[in-house]
């Protein structure tokens, strides 16, 4: 844009207003020397944090099989070449302990054809694997000394100590070695998510299963069928839903009573606290430093000593939400009460009304909502609060969870209960959100920092 | 005159009156309700929470207390001495006294104790992921805004992402980084920066649509495009608040920051959490006098500085 004002017309604003002028060349430098300061910071942290040597020797790969293990599965079959025959065997699978899958195939001369998808399979004989990639074929003859790479080998292959790996992408891998070729193929979705292989309700359609409920035939003598099937889906040994289920709702009930505890408490003392309602300044400024010591010990603090002296589990979870809380409450309590308009109260007053009722018509109306409005909000961000300070040791989802990844393996559990932690907020989010427009009269969500 | 009973109220007057107390006796009936409900609720809750504890409440309480009187530094001067890394006389080669280890030395002689040393890597980690986290949140928070972005669809999708960032627990981002960085401040700070994008963007596109849009009218008269009517239009109104909602997200970043580092994402957490573990009262009650000084240090200095960016408007706590 070219300025709209001449030479002359500016020197005339400039002894006028001389004082607008310079004010906006100083606006415009502040913000500049705010982002030069962040550049500068930003490269103190690159090198204070290390971040060049800790993203070099970071392991990609697995990062790769980590995400992949969200929402898919493997199967890792290991065909081991014996005196006379090849032997497959399978560990850890999700297939149950003898699976016949229609993706492995037996060839004539004892051999075995692996697909990895149309135009990708492996075919494993007693000394050389031929491999199919893309569709181009490659031989890898195995030696006592270990695979050998074939001429020209794309670079999906490739040789480290004696093995020959194939990546085949998504779909999975095979590790040639001199003894036993390893195979890991991977499936999209959670197959065992309701049922466990072992179940005898494994892999039916929920027709099936219906019919299978309803039959007086009973699959395990003990129990109705019925019962059978709701013992099968909760003590699920993978994915152990009635586990993940009473630990999320500990996680609720830690936020639910933390918040309500806290909103309890710090009421009364708000009302101590406030100087316009108790005329002691002494008082006043005892409550309000102990909101602020409340408030200021962080809550992983509070967490960390009770579940010292009672143990892993919410009772920690509710005593550091409740202490924090207290504090936080009780400081935007006092702040509300401090500012109320002291017209309904003189109103009262004239009226000839008795000092508790002056305080219940006359305060109470004007605060409540808003404290109410509060509460909701911490009782909203608690739930997220609870997640975190379960993970060291206050109980509830957010131990499982840490728990679950520890083992790097299962992390499709880890998303099973990211996404049940979602659900959660989102609920809670929303329930909270209408409740407060419903106590203001208006959407009060802009009012409130996020936490 | 119209009819007037002995109570000084016409018939009309006294069906009101009549309609009045019932709808009272309604409202007092539901309040009852829903004070039952919560009494239940909450005594369920409790009884829950009691039983999944690994020690029940009352069984445990006076073993709590005693744990308090028990958890004590040999003397007053020994938490000073754990803090500024000060050899001590009860020194017997175990975990408890070895105060001198983990000093980082700046020069020969001159070093900065352990845990001043880690509660500003916990500092640094906090203010890092806020301006990683403001940076992401600026042009987010524009491309949600209604009222520079006319698409509901790409608003909507961009509200839903900005939910995402903010809702997905930050123990996962941490976690899923530990296990590929190995343990380390970068799994913390990516985590904690991800919410605050997601925290700060809903705040930022709030902003953004309560300003004033007549700046951005005389631009657009003058045929501005469109970042020119953000960057001259929008941005002066809106870059007070976003600096002073940064603010109080840094101060809430250090908390955060303080308990990621406690699962894994190094800095102060994690030390106190192994010193409070092992039962090494002089250095737990050195961290907590260090993180209680900084916690009341950094609020009041964000607290100054966010009145003197947008005014006595400054909003209260809200952590």
């Amino acid at each position: 844009m070219t300025p709209v004002l001449g030479g002359e017309e500016l020197a005339r604003l400039r002894t006028s207003h001389g004082r607008l002028l310079r004010d906006r060349r100083r606006r415009r430098i502040v913000p500049l020397l705010g982002a030069v300061l962040a550049v500068i910071y930003l490269i103190f942290c690159w090198s204070f944090f290390n971040f060049p040597g800790a993203l070099g020797s970071a392991q990609w790969d697995r990062a790769g099989n980590y995400v992949a293990d969200w929402y898919s599965w493997e199967a890792s079959p290991r065909f081991r070449f014996g005196e006379d025959r090849i032997a497959v065997e399978w560990t850890r699978s999700l297939l149950g302990d003898n699976p016949d899958p229609d993706w492995i195939r037996q060839t004539g001369s004892g051999g075995y054809t692996v697909l990895f998808s149309d135009r990708s399979r492996i075919e494993i004989e007693r000394g050389r694997v031929r491999v199919h990639l893309d569709g181009v074929s490659y031989l890898v003859e195995i030696t006592s000394q270990g695979a050998l790479l074939p001429e020209g080998a794309p670079p999906a292959m490739a040789l480290k100590s004696g093995r020959v790996t194939v990546d085949f992408g998504f779909a999975g891998l095979a590790e040639i070695r001199s003894s036993q070729v390893y195979v890991r193929k991977r499936f999209l979705g959670w197959p065992n998510f309701f049922f466990d292989t072992r179940s005898p309700f494994f892999g039916m359609d929920p027709g099936e299963l219906w019919e299978a409920a309803r039959s007086t035939d009973r699959l395990d003598p003990r129990m109705p069928n019925w019962q059978l099937l709701f013992a099968e889906f909760f003590y699920n040994s993978e994915w152990q839903h009635l586990d993940v289920m009473a630990k999320l709702l500990q996680t609720i009930v830690m936020a639910f009573v933390g918040t309500l505890f806290a909103a309890l408490v710090a009421f009364p003392l708000c009302v101590l606290a406030a100087g316009n309602i108790t005329r002691n300044r002494l008082t006043n400024w005892l409550i309000k430093r102990c909101f602020d010591l409340l408030r200021s010990i962080d809550m992983l603090i509070w967490a960390l000593f009770f579940v010292r002296g009672f143990g892993p589990g919410p009772i920690p979870g509710i005593a550091a939400i409740f202490f924090t809380d207290t504090g936080t409450l009780g400081k935007t309590g006092t702040e509300a009460l401090e500012n109320i308009d002291d017209k309904p109260r003189e109103g009262m007053q004239s009226v000839g009304a008795s000092p508790a009722n002056v305080q219940r018509f006359g305060v109470v109306p004007q605060v409540l909502p808003v404290f109410l409005g509060q509460v909701l909000y911490f009782w909203e961000s608690n739930t997220r609060s609870a997640t975190i300070i379960g993970a060291v040791g206050a109980g509830g989802i957010g131990l499982k969870l840490i728990e679950a990844m520890r083992t790097n393996q299962d992390w499709e559990n880890v998303a099973y209960m990211v996404l049940l932690i979602l659900v959660v907020v989102y609920v809670f989010d929303t329930a909270s959100a209408k409740l407060r427009a419903r106590l203001t009269g208006a959407p009060s969500e802009r009012e409130e920092p996020a936490r | 005159m119209a009819m007037t009973g002995h109570d000084g109220l016409t018939e009309m007057g006294r069906a009101v009156h009549a309609h009045y107390r019932t709808l009272v006796r309604q409202r007092r009936l539901y309040s009852l309700l829903a004070g039952l409900t919560l009494v239940v609720l909450v005594l369920g809750a409790l009884v829950f929470a009691d039983a999944s504890n690994a020690g029940r409440f009352f069984d445990r309480l006076p073993y709590f207390f005693d744990y308090f009187v028990h958890f004590r530094p040999d003397d007053a001067m020994e938490v000073v001495r754990a803090l500024l890394d000060l050899p001590s006389p009860y020194a017997d080669g175990s975990f408890k006294y070895d105060y001198e280890e983990g000093r980082v030395y700046l020069a020969a002689g001159f070093y900065i104790p352990e845990y001043i040393f880690q509660m500003g890597v916990t500092i640094n980690i906090a203010l890092l992921s806020t301006l990683a986290g403001f940076l992401l949140a600026v042009p987010l928070s524009f491309l949600a805004a209604s009222n520079v972005i006319r698409s509901r669809l790409s608003r909507g999708l961009v509200r839903r992402i900005l939910e995402l960032l903010r809702a997905f627990p930050e123990i996962v981002i941490a976690g899923m980084l530990v296990a590929i960085l190995s343990i380390g401040p970068i799994a913390a700070i990516v985590a904690v920066a991800v919410h605050t994008a997601g925290a700060l963007g809903k705040l930022f596109f709030e902003v953004i649509e309560n300003a004033d849009m007549r700046p951005d009218e005389g631009l657009r008269a003058a045929g501005a495009n469109g970042i020119e009517r953000v960057v001259f239009g929008l941005m002066p109104q809106v870059l007070p608040n976003f600096v002073s909602y940064a603010l109080l997200r840094a101060e809430v970043n250090v908390r955060a920051s303080t308990i990621i580092g406690a699962v894994g994402g190094g800095g102060i957490g994690e030390i106190f959490r192994l010193s409070i573990g092992r039962d090494h009262a002089a250095k737990t009650f050195a961290i907590i006098i260090l993180l209680l000084v900084t916690i009341i240090a950094i609020d009041w200095m964000s607290g100054r500085l966010r009145r003197r960016l947008i005014g006595q408007a400054a909003f209260g706590v809200a952590q």
